[in-house]
């Protein structure tokens, strides 16, 4: 097993520096400018750089409050919602077909419409991450509250558990793998829709903004930079952040499977 | 891809049960019109403090107009030929981004599902890439490729390729060992096996992946329309009428993108399911 894992580790760098190889072979071979495909050291180069002067690290960091600032918003709205739907029937019944309209809509189209109404700036950006964060969050609290084990609820009422101990200590963590899908749902949608937002209702700090505006000056070693950056926050979110959560709640408590391999 | 089978069930149980005359029945006395007049009832009132909001005058006509002006303006915007070249464009820039990653996509994931090398060097390549959201490609994309239609089909196919890249491969790896052995038993050869066993029996991951696929390439395609300068398209439609401060347009706009979306949803992949693995019985309707 371990020997097989050595194999594949090495066979998946090999594929990693060949991948890096031929990249660098077209981008030295002078097939296309310079500008518009920068060689690697190159853009390792202005990664540091931009990290060095602590331009990298303002942009992350007001993309990363429009983001965390919407995805709140998402769920202290989402998940009462969510839950709400999963345990009454009549506001399920008047907000599920609300979700299913609105749902299919990128948050993205709303951008020009936001910009209309609030103006450009960062009251945009977190509005339309809310909008994409609430779906997933709405649906998954529903479905999950709605799949909790009616055994359990019964077993808990018989034990004499009150209506608030059975919210808090079953149905919540009943629910809570789906929950935390949902979470994770809804930062992937937020990730796309901060960085969209952010090049459309441009402001002065932001990876998306970076992006978008290293164009107009044909500086794709700043584009490769920044992405490297997104994909890193984004990884790490997910791997530390949403792992770290699984493992204090949902897999501690047996409920599902080793989530990540 | 646990969370990824996740989504799509939640999301099918809401479009099940939010489908006209096909909403639960829970009292035995529900006929349909019934359940129409619960599924409208919501829009009602939401349209209705629309209307008020919009009469009260509280904010400008031109920023917040009555419903009646949205429903002048697509009626307006259909009979002129507008609405729907914008509709046609965008979504044949769609199918071919979507067509591009379904074939690149469920490829990839079947070789590396089957084969243990691919498997071992195109995974982490894939999730390096996968992490990264795929507007944030879209400058890079314009600078190598230009303004305009290529620029955007292939953005659309790369961001639609890695969550089929992920399903299909998962799809593959989750066919039943005993279904593969027991083939190869009655003497399936290799070419059969695949068809008939490992391809059925990877469908619904596959189907799971192509529909979040469509639905990822959906959800940027309207701002890559913007972003690439495409001459028409529903994308470009809203953010050029803002231009104008043209909001009943941008609305009638988003409208009909969230008709298409729910029709893709809805109708496309349900119809597909329906035809395969609910009617092979490998997943409940």
């Amino acid at each position: 097993m371990s020997r097989q894992r050595t194999r594949s580790f090495v066979r998946g760098m090999l594929a990693l520096l060949a991948a890096a190889a031929a990249y660098e072979a077209i981008a030295r071979s002078g097939l296309f400018p310079r500008a518009l495909l920068p060689v690697l050291p190159k853009v390792a180069e202005t990664l540091l750089d931009m990290l060095a002067d602590g331009s990298m690290l303002r942009h992350a960091f007001y993309t990363l409050s429009r983001l965390l600032a919407g995805l709140a918003l998402a769920v202290v709205i989402g998940l009462p919602l969510g839950i709400l739907m999963g345990r009454l029937r009549a506001v399920e019944g008047f907000f599920l077909p609300l979700v299913s309209a609105l749902m299919p809509i990128p948050s993205l189209a709303w951008v020009p419409v936001f910009i209309l109404w609030f103006g450009l700036g960062d009251t945009v950006a977190v509005l339309v991450v809310c909008y994409a964060a609430m779906f997933p969050m709405v649906l998954n609290a529903w479905s999950g509250v709605r799949s909790v084990n009616q055994l359990w609820l019964r077993a808990a009422g018989a034990m004499g558990a009150d209506e608030s101990a059975l919210f808090w200590k079953v149905m919540l963590p009943g629910a809570a793998p789906f929950i935390i899908s949902g979470l994770r749902q809804a930062f992937q949608r937020s990730w796309i829709a901060v960085v969209g937002a952010e090049m459309i209702a441009s402001s002065d700090w932001g990876l998306g903004w970076v992006i978008y505006d290293a164009k107009e000056f044909l500086n794709a070693d700043v584009m490769l930079a920044s992405l490297a950056v997104i994909g890193a926050i984004g990884l790490s979110f997910e791997r530390l952040v949403f792992g770290a959560l699984e493992r204090a709640t949902v897999l501690r408590w047996g409920m599902v499977g080793t989530a990540n391999e | 891809m646990r969370p990824a089978m996740q989504e799509t069930v939640s999301e099918r149980r809401s479009a099940l049960r939010t489908a006209p005359g096909r909403a639960r029945d829970p009292y035995g006395a529900q006929t349909g019109w019934r359940s129409v007049a619960r599924t409208a009832l919501p829009f009602l009132v939401v349209g209705a403090l629309w209307e008020i909001t919009a009469h009260l005058g509280v904010f400008p006509p031109r920023l917040f107009p009555p419903l009646e002006d949205v429903a002048a303006a697509l009626v307006r915007l259909t009979l002129a030929g507008i609405l729907p070249r914008h509709a046609a464009e965008t979504l044949l820039r769609l199918l071919a981004g979507f067509g591009l990653a379904a074939t690149v996509g469920v490829g990839l994931g079947i070789a590396m599902g089957r084969s243990r090398l691919a498997e071992d060097m195109l995974l982490p390549l894939v999730s390096i890439g996968a992490p990264i959201p795929g507007v944030a490609y879209a400058p890079l994309f314009l600078l190598w490729f230009g303004l305009g239609n290529v620029s955007a089909v292939l953005l659309v196919g790369f961001v639609s390729t890695f969550p089929i890249v992920f399903n299909t491969w998962t799809g593959v790896k989750a066919v039943k060992e005993i279904w593969v052995r027991s083939a190869q038993a009655m003497g399936a050869d290799e070419g059969r096996l695949f068809r008939q066993v490992i391809l059925p029996g990877a469908l619904p991951y596959i189907l799971a992946g192509l529909r979040l696929g469509l639905a990822q390439a959906w959800r940027i395609l309207v701002v890559v329309e913007l972003l690439a300068a495409v001459p028409w398209g529903l994308g470009w439609l809203i953010f050029g009428a803002r231009e104008f401060l043209d909001t009943d347009v941008m609305l009638a706009g988003i409208v009909v993108i969230g008709a298409i979306g729910l029709l893709l949803e809805n109708v496309v992949f349900r119809r597909l399911e329906q035809t395969t693995v609910i009617r092979w019985g490998m997943m409940a309707a």
